[in-house]
């Protein structure tokens, strides 16, 4: 059915610089649209939200890498928040214990996921609803108090640089040498490109879909956190579109969903481009709030739509 | 006691009936035998529903590995906004109403499989990033709408016979059609055939990209009249109408024993599915659990019956 994509020539590199000229072409929307917000605080604003968004991006990222999908992420990250606006305050051993408790169970289900060879859409939407309920549990009404220190370091103004771009910069650095870098990425992304094969080679499969999903965990865990350093107080729901937005987020950075074939940069692309566009384009175009929805929906098929077009004339 | 094991292991969908009436009987043990009767009659009504969007999404799933209809949730919204607006609270508009959901449902299919098909976009980012649309459309459709079904309709889905809910006895005998469907026409075979090996079903002469055409549309229809049936039974049509029906139409295709591999489908197995779903959110209900708890339980419960009913073995 699909050509495999050849390793050199224009094409490959047209999809790599896809993610930075979209994310570029945004940017020059805003700037047309309104100049001021091209700017130290401007950034601040429109990039509020962006850190929690780019590392949920990159949970989804290691799950992809193994071919699977997280259906989850979101609600885990409401799960997440909520805990942090209570038990982390109250008490931060506690707090600290579940989260990381937390993060074991995303390994384990990586564990049942392989071991049983179940889809992963169904357990992960299965788990949703537990990370849904077990939120709800712990904050039955949005309210409770984020840790101090997590507020301070979220308020956080480097100088020239702001803290959102700061941030991207470093998660792309830390995911790209995780991934890119060293042998055991370089594994973690083979098992999603021909398992069989990793398998002979000697490496645990299951082992490498515990790393996967428990790298998973890590990053949905810190994406909880931030959002709650912004947001202040917890909320069961406050997680609910991170899920679509990540899976997005991925893909739009040139990222495929069988193969083993991610770009953490571009992915870190893709969910700045995608917390540009979801909110501050949208406003200073005047979209209205109604089609907001529907214009993040159209952003990601025209992206995939010229993703397809650069494919097919490299055959 | 193995002879057991074999009913179970040669009819996957005998295992999801069994479950159904383990959890009822847990409830009415729970209730001292009280009202068993009523809770059967509810839940037959609540999996009508799961089971028209499960018919659909198990014959998308049927097609292979990736493939999916999330764009379900907001097509129900969409359409059951459709649907009342179209009724416009008339009882002789009620047929209209009903061609014009599942007309709007349709065409959601056929969108879906084009954004499929002419852009190269996986399944499930193609019917979500339709979702997101949907959304919008339902969203500035539905603003200061007529969102009440006419009497006489929701009487109707609310209607009983012997005890049974009419639009449950209509369902069985809409899977009773399905079922031939799948296993007596060519369209069903070739579904099958498309599901085990694209290629080979190509090669064979199976008109392969028809067949998903015809697939795609056919589930955004069974969404957009469910749409329509869920507003007149609850009397009111929203935009989150849909929104528990993503997890359930999944669910009840695998649980029931269709295969998320593809090729292999079962039909009594989605009955016996939803009805397991609903009775156990009923059990749980009787039990007085809370929504946090009825939540952690159902997820966990589905993630549990999917390993022990929905895996093969590992080793590729």
């Amino acid at each position: 059915m699909e050509a495999s994509a050849p390793r050199f020539g224009v094409a490959p590199l047209a999809r790599t610089l896809l993610p930075a000229f979209s994310l570029a072409l945004v940017l020059a929307a805003i700037a047309t649209l309104n100049p001021f917000a091209i700017s130290y605080m401007g950034f601040n604003l429109m990039l509020n939200l962006a850190i929690p968004i780019i590392l949920a991006t990159m949970a989804q990222l290691f799950v992809i890498t193994g071919n699977d999908l997280d259906l989850s992420i979101g609600s885990f990250i409401g799960f997440v928040c909520c805990v942090a606006a209570t038990w982390l305050t109250t008490d931060p051993l506690l707090g600290a214990g579940i989260l990381l408790g937390s993060i074991i169970v995303y390994a384990l289900l990586g564990a049942l996921i392989h071991w049983r060879n179940l889809p992963s859409i169904v357990v992960t939407l299965g788990m949703s609803f537990v990370w849904q309920g077990l939120a709800v549990l712990v904050l039955p009404d949005p309210g409770g108090a984020a840790p101090e220190w997590l507020m301070t370091l979220m308020g956080f103004q480097p100088y020239f640089i702001p803290f959102p771009i700061l941030a991207a910069i470093v998660v792309a650095a830390v995911t790209h040498f995780l991934l890119m870098g060293t042998s055991y990425g370089a594994i973690l992304r083979a098992s999603g490109g021909n398992a069989a094969a990793v398998a002979r080679a000697g490496w645990s499969l299951l082992r490498i879909k515990m790393a996967l999903f428990a790298l998973a965990g890590l990053f949905g865990a810190l994406s909880g956190l931030a959002l709650i350093g912004i947001t202040t107080s917890g909320d069961a729901n406050i997680g609910s579109g991170y899920t679509l937005l990540a899976i997005a987020g991925v893909i739009l950075g040139g990222g495929e969903f069988v193969g083993g074939r991610v770009s953490p940069i571009g992915a870190v692309m893709g969910a700045l481009t995608l917390s540009l566009a979801s909110s501050s384009l949208l406003t200073f175009m005047q979209v209205p709030p109604d089609w907001q929805v529907a214009a993040n929906g159209a952003i990601l098929i025209i992206v995939l739509a010229a993703r397809a077009l650069i494919n097919r004339r490299k055959a | 006691m193995t002879r057991v094991a074999d009913m179970f292991s040669e009819r996957p969908w005998a295992l999801s009936f069994f479950g159904a009436v383990l959890v009822w009987l847990a409830s009415i043990a729970f209730t001292g035998g009280m009202g068993g009767g009523d809770m059967l009659t509810s839940a037959m009504a609540l999996a009508t529903f799961m089971v028209i969007v499960g018919v659909g999404q198990m014959f998308v799933i049927t097609l292979g590995p990736g493939n999916v209809d999330l764009s379900l949730p907001a097509n129900i919204g969409l359409s059951s906004a459709v649907a009342m607006k179209v009724m416009n609270n008339d009882d002789s508009l009620v047929a209209v109403g009903l061609l014009a959901a599942a007309g709007s449902g349709f065409a959601i299919g056929i969108a879906n499989y084009l954004l499929i098909r002419a852009l190269r976009i996986p399944p499930i980012i193609a019917t979500l990033s339709a979702s997101f649309i949907i959304q919008s459309i339902a969203i500035s459709y539905g603003r200061g709408l007529q969102i009440k079904p006419p009497d006489g309709f929701a009487d109707f889905a609310n209607a009983q016979l012997l005890g049974l809910p009419v639009l449950a006895l209509g369902t069985i005998l809409f899977t009773i059609a399905a079922a031939i469907l799948l296993q007596r026409t060519l369209f069903g075979r070739g579904v099958l055939a498309t599901g085990q090996n694209m290629n080979a079903a190509h090669l064979a002469g199976v008109p392969v990209e028809r067949i998903r055409t015809i697939t795609y549309a056919m589930c955004g229809l069974l969404g957009g009249l469910n749409g329509a049936l869920l507003a007149a039974y609850f009397r009111g049509a929203s935009n989150d109408l849909g929104s528990e029906y993503l997890l359930a139409s999944i669910a009840v295709a695998v649980i029931g024993g269709t295969s998320v591999a593809g090729g292999k489908a079962n039909l009594p197995g989605i009955w016996g599915a939803s009805l397991f779903l609903v009775l156990l959110l009923t059990m749980l209900n009787t039990f007085g659990a809370s929504p946090g708890v009825r939540m952690v339980l159902s997820g966990a419960i589905i993630v549990g019956v999917i390993t022990i009913a929905g895996g093969r073995p590992s080793g590729r």
